[in-house]
């Protein structure tokens, strides 16, 4: 790796070339509009979940954008689907679907429902 | 054998089959009830409620009322060929039986003008011999207008016809060729014997005895052979609506009722349906966005063959839940349930989700209303600080319940085939609920109130905003202004279509402004786009849906749009400069202030 000067941490770094991206690139064909995300938070600031526990949707996609996919699906149970998110996104991503999609990629990868 | 000809066999045959086979799968979805539904069953198979089943069996299988009052024409296309060929059954048994005096086999029936070769004898054979040149007149009249809504549609007052599979229109063409089969036979018949009636003789007439000897095996022959083909193509195709929809009106008012799984009851429904593709029409996705492939019709097809296991799931998701095809089904099948069913997500609806809510504590709420704002509303505050307004200005108690933390209702993840989950999202919010001593529920969201309304079962009565001031400005508690804003009211499509309320939302609005009509109101509300039903269309769809749906309400030229739904208010806001207001908010302006 050259060196520019600086370093970072094991832990927080994601080595792109060795991660599986497949599940991502599913996810993008099952739910076009997640290309917009600008990862604003938005989605996080209105949701109900979020109110009772630390809950992170925005933590969520973002995890799964860069293929780290562990533990994901058991925290993507707690949200409730109620579409705040969907309705205030500003860039118009389907935030329901993606939520459905992210945990049916995670849980089963032979059958796409949501 | 004396009335035996061996070509009698094939429609012997075929019927025979027909019965067999029929009655194999009634027996079969019976035994496919569930518990609840077999306890049902049982309990009120000889109940009086069987009566008025009858009546409706009449009105709907034979008469096709509910159609009629849709689309005229073609309720007049079903009624002759299902009441028309009901009659020639029926006035044909009687006929058959007293003219061959006891030596009657069941078959003798359908062909009787072979197999009694002499003219009428009297006068009362005569009667029958023009009434069933009558009656058949009046199916080929149907069948006439079933070949020209083929040929066009639109003549027939429909935009698009189902399409339908190879076997569906196989027995189509079966159908379409009995009757003019029948005239043809009956009028050779009549050549020979001189015993038709006005249409069979005149036909008849114009053959040779010489022709019409050579043709008279050939013919009825073919008729035979055509109906065996039809009886036995009719289990497996659409046309097995005929004798399910007696059941399933049956059923319906004992008191079945289809629950979260499916059920041998789904499967009467299911086959319940036509195809008559009523719904194909009345569907947003069709209307707007030329969408063909996921209408109620082509859902239940492809789960009652089982087969397209991806085209169940692709149709399955794709629909607003907006209500508008249940309400234009003319066998009422509970569409929004079975579309539900088919979402449902195995696997994934895990139980035990929301323990976090556990530490949920309720309120001690006796002697106060429970407000439930709903988490749409949230995001439109005007509602829920009308709400709280209107509270304080009668002076009523209230509890907000989801003030600072919403839990959803649940119907988001019901819509979407999560059971489990909201199961637990309904336990919880009827716990916090029973534990308050609420003595009324009230809420502002559509959604919210179809959930609390059906799917959980509260002691206590369960309101809608409009309810509630309706109610309050009739008894004088709140009093309020007419002012001479002109207003056009959106029905949202779960408070109309899903729970049949119309009347309040109205009655609250002429009491503070004009009220006026659009074109599209009330059952055929148009949906605003953004229903949480559907998860598949994109942003840019759901925006010419709304669009739609606006341009009917800025029609008339209101000042002020107004809703009773916050999910609608947030969909007309983005689109329009005009105002969107909910009623609410209306009232709040107008309150008499010195009251």
């Amino acid at each position: 790796m050259a060196d520019f000067g600086f370093s970072i941490a094991k832990t927080r770094s994601v080595k792109l070339s060795d991660t599986d991206m497949s599940k991502y690139r599913q996810l993008l064909e099952l739910v076009p509009s997640f290309k917009r995300c600008i990862s604003c938070g938005g989605c996080t600031a209105s949701c109900s979940a979020r109110q009772f526990t630390d809950f992170n949707i925005r933590k969520t996609h973002c995890y799964f954008r860069r293929g780290q996919y562990d533990k994901l699906e058991q925290e993507l149970q707690k949200c409730m689907l109620c579409g705040k998110c969907t309705l205030v996104c500003p860039r118009g991503v389907n935030l329901r679907s993606l939520i459905i999609n992210m945990r049916q990629i995670l849980t089963n990868t032979n059958e796409i429902i949501g | 054998m004396e009335n035996f000809s061996p070509f009698v066999l094939p429609f012997v045959l075929g019927s025979i089959a027909l019965l067999v086979i029929c009655l194999y799968k009634y027996v079969r979805w019976i035994r496919q009830f569930d518990r609840l539904q077999q306890k049902t069953l049982l309990k009120n198979i000889f109940s009086i409620k069987f009566l008025p089943a009858i009546g409706e069996m009449f009105r709907e299988c034979l008469l096709h009322i509910r159609i009629s009052k849709k689309n005229w024409r073609l309720g007049y296309m079903h009624r002759s060929i299902a009441f028309g060929w009901f009659l020639l059954i029926f006035v044909g048994a009687i006929e058959s039986r007293i003219g061959t005096k006891g030596h009657f086999h069941y078959w003798v029936a359908i062909f009787y003008r072979y197999f009694h070769q002499v003219p009428p004898e009297n006068h009362t054979a005569w009667v029958f011999t023009q009434l069933m040149d009558l009656l058949l007149l009046y199916v080929l009249s149907g069948v006439f207008l079933a070949f020209v809504k083929k040929i066009k549609s639109k003549l027939l007052g429909m935009n698009r016809a189902t399409k339908h599979t190879l076997m569906d229109k196989a027995i189509r063409y079966s159908l379409w060729g009995i009757f003019p089969l029948r005239l043809l036979s009956e009028s050779v018949s009549a050549t020979l014997y001189h015993n038709g009636g006005f249409l069979t003789q005149t036909i008849g007439n114009l053959f040779s005895t010489n022709v019409a000897s050579f043709l008279e095996m050939p013919f009825w022959t073919l008729y035979s052979i055509d109906l065996c083909v039809f009886f036995v193509l009719l289990p497996f195709t659409r046309y097995m609506h005929i004798f399910t929809e007696v059941f399933l009106i049956y059923f319906r008012k004992v008191g079945l009722r289809e629950h979260t799984k499916m059920t041998g009851f789904t499967k009467f429904e299911l086959s319940s349906c036509s195809r008559c593709g009523m719904c194909i029409d009345a569907c947003p996705l069709y209307k707007d966005l030329g969408i063909t492939d996921v209408q109620s019709v082509y859902l239940l097809r492809n789960l009652r063959n089982l087969e397209h296991h991806k085209d169940i799931i692709a149709a399955g998701k794709n629909c607003l839940i907006c209500h508008r095809c249940a309400e234009e089904c003319p066998v009422n099948i509970d569409l929004m349930n079975i579309r539900r069913i088919s979402r449902d997500k195995g696997d994934l609806d895990i139980v035990n989700s929301y323990k976090y809510l556990q530490k949920v504590q309720s309120f001690n709420a006796i002697g106060r209303v429970a407000y439930f704002g709903g988490c749409m509303s949230h995001l439109t505050p005007g509602i829920t600080e009308s709400m709280q307004t209107i509270f304080k200005a009668v002076g009523q108690k209230y509890w907000f319940m989801d003030e600072d933390k919403s839990i959803c209702c649940g119907r988001p993840l019901l819509q979407q085939g999560f059971n489990n989950q909201a199961a637990e999202l309904r336990r919880k919010n009827t716990d916090l609920i029973v534990s308050s001593g609420a003595q009324m529920l009230i809420t502002s969201c559509p959604i919210c109130y179809t959930s609390f309304k059906k799917e959980y079962k509260l002691s206590i009565p369960v309101l809608h905003h409009t309810e509630y001031i309706n109610m309050l400005i009739e008894k004088g508690m709140l009093k309020v202004k007419k002012s001479d804003l002109k207003v056009t009211y959106h029905d949202p499509c779960e408070l109309g279509r899903g729970c049949g309320i119309y009347q309040e939302p109205r009655k609250v609005l002429e009491a503070v402004a004009n009220l006026m009509k659009t074109k599209n109101e009330k059952e055929n509300s148009l949906c605003c786009g953004m229903n949480l039903g559907n998860t598949v269309i994109s942003l840019e769809q759901q925006t010419t849906i709304r669009n739609a749906a606006l341009d009917n309400l800025t029609a008339p030229g209101p000042d002020v749009i107004a809703t009773a739904c916050p999910m609608c208010k947030k969909a007309f806001k983005h689109g329009t400069t005009a105002n969107v207001k909910d009623i609410a908010e209306i009232v709040v302006e107008n309150l008499e202030k010195n009251a």
